[in-house]
């Protein structure tokens, strides 16, 4: 189930390989009904999971898989090496509730890509293939219990993501590409020397072996004391936990790892930003739930205020980024830093709620991203601009999509009714209670004010009002005597067509539903956190 | 004076030859293919046809049966102590080989040869006395040995270098290759006859128990092994020893520039393993002088350096091969670690790092032959928009690159992978190494990436329609070492268990 899920794609792009160039149209299908396929596979294992195991490692005595679920292990290379015994990696695979809304989220967001991608004109062939390899790795690296098989998807999404925001981008995109690609690398290569130290330290309880097993891993049992990451060698455990957090964080991405963001968001084209918002920034964080802090507990306990700081700077800093912006895309990039701050303050608090929120805040900054880069998007389509002051008034001639511009901006800003409220509630209830990140929670608020501020600012100045006097469209008396607005070369509907709402629709009443309802997200994740914070609680420490 | 031996030790001399002479096998047949080469290029004068380079190909892969059958013969010294067979050598025979098959097959494929020279004449003969000589380098066990067998190699190689004769660049790489190796020979030479002047010894199993026995002067000591490394580092193009490199490779035929980047790196590399864990004495109280040096610290500058130096300048260059030189020097640099962390897993992994690297750097040189039979340009700017034209080849040319910045899921980065295993495996005191390592192929990403960048991100300037197809052969060719580049990325035990056999030198394990 979960090989299928996670090569799904790439077995579309081998097919696509095969269909010439000329035919965009069944190149976009097949990239569809894979999109499809694997959302129904999602929804197979949203169904077929059972929320009562909690995953994340093997407890003592346990069965050596954990309670993990649809697991699927099997040996993948066993090297003998000269004088160490052998390496031993294996293909393995497996979700708890951490993983499993991750799965979700992807599907989701790579099924409304490839919608998105529908008015992608150039080199369709090949944007389909690479756009189907990024789809596969990033489901990998949700599936992925061995360290090494992680970090051969994590390394995968970064030469299709280069090549998609490089081909496809806007004017600047050799810079932004290059940019990420070299942000990106330089955080996982030093993830590389850390998996090494990982593996040379831990050893398998089953075979004796050592192993790139994360669940072993997770069990600090496992480790061999003097190892050179083992409990004995404190500072290298530090020195480890610091470079594998500095990895994820430049994902994230954390002040002052993000610069790479705003860059490649704006040359990136829209699909591209939904993916990259929606899944790519979420991989950073879930590192640190999967990889970096249960590996690292006493690490991660003692590093609890620095993280904090960090996230409530994301926060702040975000906002006021964002609060600066002319360029829409940038705004919204700049928010999704900030939104990103949310769950690193989250995981700092290092308790249920705060990690609860943490976890639904990825999944629901998941939807409503995309969802305002889609909204980016269309306008863009239309305007080809997205500077916010050569806009006004359009809400009276674009009802539609001003309505759901609406929404999606209430959502990003936390109001209550939806989803994005939730996920911020438990963040600050968590943060509020740990006696480490209380101030820090409390500076962090402010951050929802500005947030508010840029929002609603944005939200004013290009929907209500007048036209401005250079905007980006003219104003027309149609037939029936109404004032409408003429977008040059645009020949397509002026409001939000069927193909823009079958991307939107979905999205918002996810959001919509989530904000009234979250059990079916909550209920998945809670037995896996409680374990997770478990785990990293001080008394589980040796 | 010197007293005549006698009638029998005339004869136990010759018996004892006769009897090497039964595990010189590959060796006799490649200096056999080597005379063919030569009557049939003199028979055939002036026809330009695919005569040599066939019998070449045929040749040289009849010379792995024959290197095959040594498999099962029992690993030692041959002909008073002068060479050895064993699977360490048995691994470069094959490497050596498969790399002058792959010369053979790129010059096939490239066309600058019809522009540039009339007949092919000794060529491939030529590539055929580097194979022996490389051969000879990776099984010597003797001093004068190493010497005899560098010389063939490097003689050749300076030859093969300016062998397009009216191109001024090609000339003056091959007289810049002269030069410089011709100094650093004459520093090896020195080196030697200093370590002569300690122990009395050419052979490397008896210089060692010399030195262990009867201990040694060791700034004597670090200065022979300075001036020896100077010429195992002009072979393995490892800074400061690495003028030659750039110019040779841009001025070289491209096939040459291939071989001569793959194969005569793997030799001095081959020389460098066996010298430094045979000859230099382990494991008794340390090798140091009175500054505190020793030999793996020598190493270990100069792989800092290599590592540092080569991926730092080629970032600033716009000739493809140019760039692929300095690249090669930063390779050099990772291959040094290998054997810098001296135990069997660091063997196994600079071996594994050597097949890799063939592949990869095969692949590159190849795709390059290609865009330039196309386009006539090895310059970066008129990469532009090829990815377009020539789809294959980009895709590969990419596959290629990504493997020589070593990221998953292409062998480079399984041998990456290997050597910064090897440092760790050490505990933390490899780990500064592989940060350098680690930091600066990230650097090299940037300039691999230039590639792709110019034939993908950038449109060509001109978009008059050329046929760019480079033909079928070209195509399975270059597909099937993309394949192999990917699929032994992700199924990389064969090779690893390959590299772990093969670690083995004088048929014992070192270590």
């Amino acid at each position: 189930m979960l090989s299928l899920i996670v090569f799904l794609p790439i077995i579309a792009g081998l097919v696509i390989l095969a269909v010439p160039s000329s035919q965009k149209q069944i190149i976009r299908i097949v990239s569809l009904l894979a999109a499809l396929a694997q959302g129904v596979l999602a929804v197979l294992i949203w169904r077929g999971y059972d929320p009562s195991l909690p995953g994340i490692t093997a407890g003592p005595g346990g069965s050596p898989l954990g309670s993990f679920q649809f697991v699927e292990k099997l040996p993948w290379i066993s090297l003998k090496l000269g004088g160490l015994g052998s390496l031993n990696i294996e293909y393995f695979l497996g979700v708890d509730g951490i993983s499993v809304t991750m799965v979700i989220l992807t599907a989701l967001v790579s099924a409304i890509g490839v919608l998105s991608s529908w008015t992608i004109q150039k080199q369709v062939k090949g944007y389909f293939i690479l756009y189907n390899l990024l789809a596969s790795a990033m489901m990998g690296c949700f599936v992925a219990l061995d360290f090494f098989l992680f970090y051969v998807f994590w390394e995968l999404m970064l030469l299709p993501m280069y090549f998609l925001i490089g081909i496809w981008g806007g004017p600047n995109r050799e810079y932004a590409a290059i940019k990420f690609f070299l942000y990106t690398l330089f955080g996982s290569v030093f993830m590389l020397l850390v998996m090494i130290g990982l593996y040379f330290s831990v050893i398998d309880p089953v075979t004796g072996n050592h192993t790139f097993s994360l669940v072993a891993m997770a069990n600090q049992a496992n480790y061999i004391k003097s190892a050179i990451l083992g409990p004995d060698n404190v500072m290298w455990r530090y020195v480890a936990f610091s470079v594998l957090f500095v990895g994820f964080a430049i994902k994230v991405p954390m002040f002052p790892f993000h610069t790479w963001l705003p860059d490649a968001h704006v040359e990136a084209p829209t699909p591209i930003s939904v993916i990259l918002a929606g899944v790519l920034l979420k991989l950073g964080t879930y590192g640190m739930m999967r990889i970096n802090f249960p590996l690292f507990p006493e690490v991660f306990h003692a590093s609890l205020y620095v993280i904090g700081i960090f996230g409530a700077i994301n926060i702040i800093y975000g906002a006021f980024c964002a609060l600066a912006q002319q360029d829409l895309k940038k705004m919204v990039a700049y928010s999704s830093i900030s939104h990103m701050g949310y769950v690193l303050l989250g995981l700092a608090a290092g308790n249920t709620e705060g990690m609860v929120g943490a976890l639904y805040q990825m999944f629901n900054h998941g939807t409503i991203t995309a969802m305002l880069f889609l909204l980016v998007g269309v306008i863009y389509d239309r305007a080809h601009t997205r500077q916010i002051d050569k806009f006004g008034g359009l809400a009276s001639y674009m009802p539609v999509y001003a309505a759901f511009v609406t929404v999606a901006w209430f959502a990003s800003l936390g109001l209550p009714g939806l989803s994005g409220f939730i996920s911020e509630a438990f963040v600050f209830v968590g943060a509020f209670s740990s006696v480490t990140t209380r101030y820090i929670a409390m500076v962090s608020v402010l951050g929802i004010v500005f947030g508010a501020a840029y929002l609603l600012w944005s939200l004013q100045r290009m929907f209500l009002g007048q036209r401005k006097q250079d905007a980006a469209y003219d104003l027309v008396v149609g037939d029936d005597g109404h004032e409408h607005i003429h977008f040059h070369d645009w020949k397509g509907k002026l409001d939000l067509d069927g193909r823009e709402l079958t991307m939107l629709v979905p999205l918002l009443v996810i959001t919509i539903f989530l904000g009234i309802y979250p059990m079916p997200i909550l209920g998945l994740i809670t037995t896996s956190v409680n374990k997770l914070v478990e785990v990293l609680s001080p008394l589980a420490m040796r | 004076m010197f007293e005549l031996p006698s009638g029998a030790e005339i004869q136990s001399i010759i018996a004892s030859l006769r009897m090497s002479v039964g595990f010189f096998i590959p060796e006799i047949y490649l200096s056999v293919l080597f005379m063919l080469l030569i009557v049939i290029d003199l028979v055939a004068k002036g026809r330009k046809n695919n005569l040599l380079s066939i019998t070449t190909l045929l040749g040289l892969g009849g010379t792995t049966f024959f290197i095959y059958q040594q498999h099962f013969m029992p690993a030692g010294e041959l002909f008073f102590g002068m060479y050895v067979l064993d699977e360490f050598a048995l691994f470069f025979k094959y490497f050596f080989v498969l790399s002058g098959m792959l010369a053979v097959i790129i010059t096939m494929a490239d066309r600058q040869f019809d522009r540039e020279v009339k007949s092919m004449g000794e060529y491939y003969a030529l590539i055929i006395a580097m194979v022996i000589g490389m051969i000879m380098m990776a099984s010597s066990a003797d001093m004068l040995m190493i010497f005899i067998s560098m010389e063939l190699v490097s003689f050749t190689a300076y030859i093969l270098t300016g062998y397009f004769k009216r191109n001024p660049r090609s000339s003056e790489a091959a007289l810049k290759y002269l030069v410089y190796g011709a100094v650093s020979s004459g520093l090896m030479v020195y080196g030697f006859s200093l370590i002569y002047g300690l122990t009395a010894q050419t052979n490397l199993i008896n210089i060692c128990s010399e030195l262990s026995q009867h201990g040694y002067d060791p700034l004597l000591m670090i200065l022979a092994t300075l001036l020896i490394l100077a010429g195992f580092g002009y072979k393995i193009g490892a800074v400061p020893f690495h003028f030659w490199a750039p110019d040779v490779y841009e001025g070289a035929p491209t096939p040459i520039t291939a071989y001569l980047s793959v194969a005569s790196k793997a030799a001095g590399f081959a020389l460098l393993m066996r010298f430094f864990y045979i000859a230099i004495p382990h494991g008794g109280p340390a090798y140091e002088d009175i500054i505190g040096i020793n030999w793996v610290s020598l190493l270990v500058l100069i792989s800092v350096a290599s590592m540092i130096y080569g991926n730092v300048v080629a970032l600033w260059q716009k000739n493809v091969k140019r760039l692929l030189a300095y690249s090669s020097i930063a390779h050099a640099g990772y291959l040094l670690l290998g054997i810098i962390v001296m135990d069997a897993f660091g063997t196994q992994s600079t071996l594994f790092y050597l097949l890799s690297y063939f592949l990869m750097n095969f692949g590159a040189f190849y795709v390059v032959i290609l865009i330039a039979n196309k386009t006539g340009s090895e310059n970066l700017e008129d990469y532009r928009g090829l990815g377009k034209k020539m789809p294959l080849a980009g895709a590969a040319l990419t596959v290629f690159l990504i493997s020589l910045v070593g990221l998953p899921p292409t062998l480079g980065f399984i041998g990456k992978l290997m050597i910064f295993s090897a440092l760790l495996a050490k505990g933390s005191l490899y780990i500064w190494l592989a940060l350098i390592g680690i930091m600066t192929s990230v650097i090299s990403l940037y300039y691999y990436m230039l590639i792709p960048l110019n034939m993908y991100l950038r449109e060509s300037p001109e978009s008059e329609e050329k046929n760019m197809n480079p033909g079928l052969i070209a195509n399975i060719l270059m597909a099937a070492l993309m394949f192999l580049t990917i699929y032994f990325g992700l199924f990389f035990q064969p090779l690893s268990d390959f590299a772990k056999y093969s670690s083995a030198m004088f048929g014992l394990r070192l270590y």
